[in-house]
């Protein structure tokens, strides 16, 4: 797994960016950037280098089912890997993330190690 | 109150603290409460929406929330500040998901409002629907915590 990568971890909650970096750290990755929703996600996009998205759902503004969808359907970004770290758990929202795309998929709460297969999913 | 819609809340909160904070957890006997005062210094309200409308409130005391932000950080956590509103924020966030998880599972389908956080001694805790309170205390080593689950009658 390349952990030379630019991280963009995008959630409205300050404690799950916190817990995601510090998770990401301990796992070798030192490039990360942060979001609070998807609005702010996609300036970030527009203007930085960013090789993999971890987005939470609910959020104001754009959602990260909306920022996946803007996404996928921007040439530019549309194979960025895209990891949903989501307390949306119910089985229609997993269906909706699939259809729009979505990479993979960890369902809060969850452990380190969750976190570290799924981006060995999506990076190798 | 449909007593099926009380228990995914007790199984998602062992879940969420277990997990995130490596806390144990024990429920108590739930209650009826009858006041609006929180049993708690710092609170996290969720609206739910779905087959019943109302609301989950989780209440923290000081000591207790201290402990479990500091085992999600892992670094101490010493007063009530922002960075200890918004984790009960996303504690309640992922209670209402872990919880509705579990209500799919016996066709009760919700979907939940962004969580707001109260705090302060004393304060109120406003829930939506004038059902009854269902009241569930929860013991940790580092204090006492309680969720309210509230829906319409």
């Amino acid at each position: 797994m390349d952990t030379s990568i630019k991280v963009l971890i995008v959630d409205d909650f300050a404690t799950m960016r916190r817990i995601l970096k510090n998770i990401l750290k301990q796992l070798g990755f030192k490039n990360l950037v942060e979001a609070d929703d998807g609005t702010s996600a996609w300036d970030v996009l527009e203007n930085q280098s960013i090789d993999l998205i971890i987005s939470d759902w609910n959020m104001p503004k754009m959602t990260g089912l909306e920022l996946l969808k803007k996404v996928r359907a921007d040439s530019r970004y549309a194979g960025k890997p895209f990891l949903m770290v989501t307390a949306e758990a119910q089985k229609q929202n997993v269906i909706e993330a699939v259809q729009a795309g979505v990479s993979n998929y960890v369902v809060k709460p969850f452990t380190a190690e969750a976190i570290s297969d799924k981006l060995e999913k999506i990076l190798r | 109150m449909d007593v099926a819609l009380i228990n995914p809340f007790i199984n998602a909160t062992l879940n969420v603290l277990e997990t995130m904070a490596f806390i144990k957890v024990v429920p108590g006997k739930p209650y009826v409460k009858k006041d609006n005062v929180a049993v708690g210094d710092v609170t996290g309200i969720l609206g739910l929406t779905g087959i019943a409308n109302g609301t989950i409130s989780v209440s923290f005391e000081e000591h207790c929330i201290l402990t479990i932000v500091s085992n999600m950080f892992g670094e101490t956590m010493e007063r009530l500040d922002d960075d200890i509103t918004d984790a009960v924020g996303e504690l309640t966030n992922m209670i209402s998901g872990q919880a509705r998880r579990e209500l799919e599972q016996i066709g009760k389908v919700f979907k939940a409002a962004i969580p707001s956080v109260v705090t302060g001694k004393n304060h109120s805790i406003r829930h939506y629907s004038d059902g009854p309170k269902i009241a569930i205390p929860f013991n940790t080593d580092g204090g006492d915590f309680t969720i309210e689950v509230c829906f319409e009658r």
